[in-house]
């Protein structure tokens, strides 16, 4: 081997962990720093999550760091000028924050519920969340309204645990993997990772998607579903199981509800509820006796299936024999869905006999002794190895609550649940069904709230309505029209604000969150709701403050700018009272450091938020000198606890760094983080690994770290009683609140339902199918979602203007070729876009990348960039109301009527070639000026941290060129 | 020794880690910077020694994507090296890497309308060509750990879809996955001896359904009731 020259000097560099935040996966990184400019970043093999890979986002973090769009101080709306029209002039954060802690105190000591404060996709909902309840508003929430509730609280009312962050495959020992709709989103490197490992097991990967890309191109097999029809085909599988009896009957006794009594008296109050003692204890049959007894015991036999009659004489059915009964019903056979579904029949039985038989003929049993939350030990764990993951794609259709518990009611028939090579929960998931917390309801001048705004409802009398059964929260959620809106909506705060529906409000916080672009539905109207005014000459909003580290469109609209920092700015905690990294093995907690130094006038906006607490006297952040208890965002982390020994990191507690998960709090509790690369694990015993709704062991532990209150068994729900509380409340059968309007009933009375049902996605109720014949979708690219710059020099060369992707043959069969420029219509608006026939999309659906589309100017790019003369929103299509058909709908929001999820998916179109020379992206909006200060976009990039280093090269080596042959 | 990639066409889902990741490591290495142009403009590109194309093969309903990820493939005969009139583009005679001379690429582009696979990138700041070095400068920096001593690419790849190695070394992993996969070359017709291989996709393993399929089927649930199971 020929010495080489030195390539670069390593002693100039150094060499630091923290935590990625190009998406919302939190992969560890280390990062070689050169100079105070990032050499290179690369995945951290030693980290849970990545184990050293890392996505591209991961890998363009360099260029996040050298945007032009970085904001570079605090900004006012320029005195004399109108809101969006993008005239700014620097503030000090001095000046900026005695302005803001003014009005906010003013709004606190008055009428709390007038600041609004809604997040974006930030990870930091725990702090934020303890921000809005200490100030005293039921207005916060985070983005989940529009992103991930319903796959949240499907899990969570139904397991305990969720897909989404809240569990993973068994990646190491499944042997069958159903990917349900576009899951790029949540976790980026994990699935790839897990995909791979399934792959050279011979592990087989079906994909039930309209589109084939991403992780459906590398599937064994495709269903090419028509979207919002997932739940149908779940319950198809279903049929199919029950028919073959291929479900897992002891699993159902021993961790279900299943063998459950529930009311049969139909038109009746208490009807459909769960028969219970006097003590509230659910109430089963026991075939020994013959009588009823409390179904929480264990050594008796339950009957699964049955008819009785309760000791009151109320005739009762088991919960499976309801389940039993509904499903076996021929309207869920695979040849009466097929064409709703798009699915042959053929396929959809066949898909449920292979995972029935990976199920019960390739049973996994892995011996370890281990001991179920009753006392009785046990050998081994047995498995069934087939395994599930859903997000985006069933979550953004409103009936995706429903769908998603469809899916786990297929998987919990199988028995698939937190079992080896099934769906495995992670730390501190699972919870009690559902999860102890109900959201705040009352407020007062200087006053926290009693409980966090968001909670988990479990019946009428937890809405957030007033005596009149009117909404208390801005956004609407928890009242009638979203009674479970567990993580609030959104995409609803805009337009019910400037409407006053329910009433009018004065100062609106948006943190990382685009909400006059591509983050809010029916963009171009609210861009206008947020420019109007009353007669009093006053904006209907009065005060926008907008939080972001870059100049998005919504910074546009600020009246006040507070710049925030990059990741690689500041410090940050992927805590355990939120969403953790943890694996299903081990409980895992994170935080981030600053690797570079800050060479603009930025804070970050955690920092911020301390301050601002502990100006407005916040209780929890004020000491008994009634001055600031923290002097800063880290001391908060170390010394807040959330109670006893429970703080924001789970690692390194005690006053010397030993205790994990619980203790007091350790003030060197950030170094050890930084020595341990940032992040801390624990690992579960093997006796812990699995059954963890019953299992003692693990149960103990999450008790002592503060996961669950108490160590009593977690008992899946089939059926869910929360549901048909809501029902009965419906059809006026509820003691308790109950809605008076109509549509009120209809809606509780049609959606709500103690077993998973399937119903159209509500637009397509609502619009006329033959005159928007296509399904619009879409998706946001592998290399782009949930990094909140596509602005990104590198990554936008990859994809700078999407494309309305449509099936090749049926765009032929209209006369529509390849690269045409075509307008797409909805009940709602029209765009213009370009066309990209393919193949891999389902006849009846057209898709585009979500999130290309920008406003000309706004995130460093020049007025030609591509992204606004080619790329384009879906999102002018989507209304934030359901459509217009002249009834009491009118004014309810397009969500899922469940949950208030934002129902992106629910969008139907029609398709017509443009004219000849109608070409470019429409609508087109005026340019957003650059910012005061901001730096001028390059053209020419041409990054590096140290010269290159040639190799040399003898003259005979370059004669010879080498190896070369000829 | 015969260094090069062996690449996964079963596991890349086309998620472009291995580009960004090769952009990021060699914009700072031995031929940068990776010039971009229009970078916050109209039609930005730039310099890039790796891309993913995607293919679609079949028609609908049998259609399958596929994702390729392209770089240079190291060829044993190299026409980009043959035509070159400066002695720029050399192969190693160590290794069998194919690399451009800075020094002496007087940006004729000839190399690259020789190179079948696309794999030659002018930077037209710098006015030379540049390529993949398959990380010269972490395969052979001892300072790196040994697991680090690999192409930015390999390492990066969340699908492990990347394999790095001597195709000289029957006991190599890649010459090895190239045995028992039926790993291929890229247009192999055109005689220039690709050393970078593609393992093809797998053949799914058909699952049995005859074990589970009942022949009288369930019709209602009195067939399930009187069972008996201790919870």
């Amino acid at each position: 081997m020929k010495a080489l020259p030195k390539f670069e000097d390593h002693s100039r560099q150094d060499t630091r962990y923290t935590t990625c935040y190009m998406c919302a996966c939190r992969c560890g990184i280390k990062v070689t720093v050169e100079d105070n400019k990032v050499r290179y970043i690369q995945g951290n093999r030693n980290h849970p999550v990545n184990k050293g890979v890392l996505c591209a986002k991961g890998n363009a973090g360099i260029m996040k760091q050298q945007s032009p769009a970085r904001l570079q101080q605090p900004l006012m709306r320029k005195p004399g000028t109108e809101r969006g029209e993008g005239e700014f002039e620097p503030i000090s954060w001095h000046d900026a924050l005695n302005l803001l802690t003014d009005r906010l105190a003013k709004i606190r000591s008055t009428d709390p519920k007038k600041l609004a404060f809604f997040t974006g996709r930030d990870q930091m909902q725990a702090l934020t969340g303890l921000w809005a309840t200490q100030f005293g508003t039921i207005n916060w929430a985070a983005h989940g309204g529009f992103c991930s509730v319903n796959m949240a609280s499907a899990g969570l009312y139904t397991m305990g645990h969720a897909f989404w962050e809240f569990g993973d495959p068994d990646w190491e020992r499944t042997k069958y993997f159903m990917l349900w709709g576009v899951a790029e989103d949540h976790a980026s490197n994990p699935i790839k990772m897990g995909i791979e490992q399934i792959k050279r097991r011979g592990a087989k990967f079906v994909s039930v998607n309209p589109v084939r890309t991403g992780y459906q191109a590398v599937a064994d097999e495709w269903v090419a579903i028509r979207p919002g029809t997932d739940g149908l085909l779940a319950l198809a599988m279903i049929h199919v199981l029950l028919r073959n009896d291929c479900i897992d009957q002891a699993f159902l006794v021993r961790y279900t509800n299943a063998p459950w009594l529930v009311v049969d008296t139909p038109g009746q109050k208490g009807h459909g509820l769960i028969l219970r003692d006097k003590k509230g204890k659910p109430l089963c049959w026991d075939q020994d006796t013959n009588a009823v007894t409390d179904a929480s015991q264990v050594e008796i036999q339950p009957a699964l299936f049955g008819e009785y009659t309760a000791p009151d004489g109320r005739p009762v059915k088991t919960v499976m024999t309801l389940l039993a009964e509904r499903y076996l019903n021929a309207q869920y056979a695979p040849e009466n869905v097929a064409d709703r579904c798009g699915v042959p029949a053929e396929q959809i039985e066949r898909l449920a006999l292979e995972m029935a038989h990976v199920a019960f003929k390739e049973t996994i049993e892995i011996e370890c002794q281990w001991t179920d939350a009753y006392g009785r030990t046990h050998d081994r764990f047995v498995g069934r190895p087939v395994s599930m993951h859903a997000m985006r794609g069933i979550s953004a259709h409103s009936n995706g609550f429903q769908t998603c518990r469809a899916i786990h009611l297929l998987q919990i028939l199988m028995g698939t649940i937190d079992v080896p090579g099934g769906h495995l929960s992670k730390p501190p998931y699972p919870k009690h069904i559902p999860p102890g917390i109900k959201p705040a309801r009352e407020m007062a001048p200087n006053t926290p709230l009693k409980s966090p705004p968001l909670g988990f409802p479990t019946g009428p009398e937890d809405l957030v309505i007033d005596k009149q059964g009117n909404p208390l929260r801005i956004d609407k959620a928890y009242s009638w029209d979203a009674p479970m809106a567990n993580h609030g909506l959104m995409h609803m705060v805009i337009t019910n604000a400037v409407k006053g529906d329910p009433y009018p409000i004065d100062t609106l916080i948006l943190f990382m969150a685009n909400m006059s672009w591509n983050s809010t539905m029916n963009t171009s109207q609210v861009m206008d709701m947020l420019r109007e005014k009353g007669e009093d000459g006053e904006y209907k909003i009065p005060f926008l403050v907008v939080s972001d580290a870059f100049h998005s469109e919504t910074v546009n609209f600020a009246d006040l700018v507070l710049p925030d920092c990059t990741y690689l700015e500041r410090h940050d905690t992927i805590s355990m009272l939120d969403r953790p990294i943890s694996e299903p093995h081990a409980a895992a907690d994170s935080i981030r450091q600053p690797i570079l130094e800050k060479d603009r006038d930025v804070r970050p906006w955690q920092e911020v938020l301390v301050d601002l607490a502990g100006r407005l006297k916040f209780p929890a952040f004020t000491g008994e000198d009634g001055k600031p208890r923290y002097t800063s965002y880290q001391d908060f982390i170390v010394n807040f606890q959330k109670e006893p020994g429970i703080g924001f990191l789970a690692g390194w507690r005690g006053e010397n760094g030993d205790q994990d998960l619980r203790g007091d709090p350790n003030p060197q509790q950030w170094e050890a983080y930084a020595k341990n690369q940032c992040f801390f694990v624990h690992h579960l015993e093997d006796s812990q690994k699995y059954y963890r709704y019953c299992n003692q062991d693990y149960l103990t532990l999450a008790r002592h770290a503060g996961w669950v209150g108490s160590t009593d068994p977690i008992v899946l729900e089939l059926y869910s009683e929360t549901q048909q509380r809501f029902k009965l409340a419906g059809q006026g059968l509820y003691d308790g609140p109950c809605p008076t309007r109509e549509e009120h009933k209809d809606r509780l009375t049609r959606y709500f339902d103690p077993l998973p049902i399937w119903h159209p996605p509500l637009e397509h109720d609502r619009v006329d199918a033959d005159a928007y014949p296509f399904h619009a979708i879409t998706q946001r690219p592998m290399f782009m979602y949930h990094s909140w710059d596509s602005q990104n020099a590198w990554l936008r060369q990859i994809c700078a203007g999407n494309r309305l992707y449509m099936n090749r043959g049926r765009a032929h069969s209209m006369g529509i070729e390849d690269d045409a420029w075509v307008w797409v219509e909805s009940h709602h608006g029209r765009i213009r876009a370009q066309v990209k026939l393919i193949e891999a999309v389902e006849p009846d659906t057209v898709w585009t990348w979500n999130a290309i589309g920008k406003q000309a100017g706004a995130w460093g790019l020049s007025a030609d960039a591509d992204e606004s003369r080619k790329g384009f929103l879906l999102n002018h299509l989507i209304s934030e109301l359901l459509p217009q058909k002249g009834d009491g709908l009118d004014n309810v929001t397009n969500s899922d009527p469940v949950t208030g999820q934002a129902a992106w998916y629910d969008l139907r179109v029609k398709i017509t070639p443009a004219k000849p020379g109608e070409v470019g992206s429409w609508p087109q909006f005026d340019q957003v000026k650059p910012l005061p200060g901001m730096a001028v976009s390059p053209s020419a990039l041409r990054y590096q941290t140290h010269r290159a280093v040639n190799l040399k090269r003898s003259l005979w080596d370059v004669l010879m060129r080498g190896k070369h042959r000829r | 020794m015969r260094l090069g990639l062996v690449i996964d066409l079963d596991t890349c889902v086309g998620c472009h880690a291995c580009a960004v990741a090769c952009k990021q490591w060699n914009t700072s290495g031995t031929t940068g910077p990776l010039t971009d142009i229009a970078a916050y403009g109209a039609e930005p590109s730039g310099v890039w020694f790796n891309r993913i194309r995607h293919y679609e093969v079949g028609d609908y309903p049998n259609n399958k994507t596929v994702n390729m990820p392209m770089s240079c493939m190291h060829c044993e005969d190299a026409d980009c090296v043959t035509v070159c009139p400066t002695g720029a583009s050399y192969k190693r005679k160590e290794d069998g890497i194919v690399l451009v001379d800075q020094d002496k690429c007087m940006g004729c582009n000839l190399c690259a309308w020789a190179c079948p696979y696309g794999a030659r990138e002018l930077d037209p700041v710098d006015g030379v060509m540049k390529k993949c070095t398959l990380c010269i400068d972490r395969i052979y920096d001892e300072t790196l750990e040994p697991e680090d001593r690999q192409p930015a690419c390999v390492i990066t790849c969340p699908a492990h879809a990347r394999f790095f190695g001597d195709l000289d070394d029957p006991d190599s992993q890649v010459s090895r996955l190239t045995r028992e996969r039926a790993g291929q070359t890229l247009m192999p017709e055109l005689g220039y001896k690709p050393t970078n291989t593609y393992l093809p996709p797998r053949v799914t393993r058909p699952v049995p359904t005859d074990d589970v399929r009942r022949k009288s089927l369930i019709s209602s649930v009195k067939e399930w009731v009187n069972q008996a199971i201790v919870r």
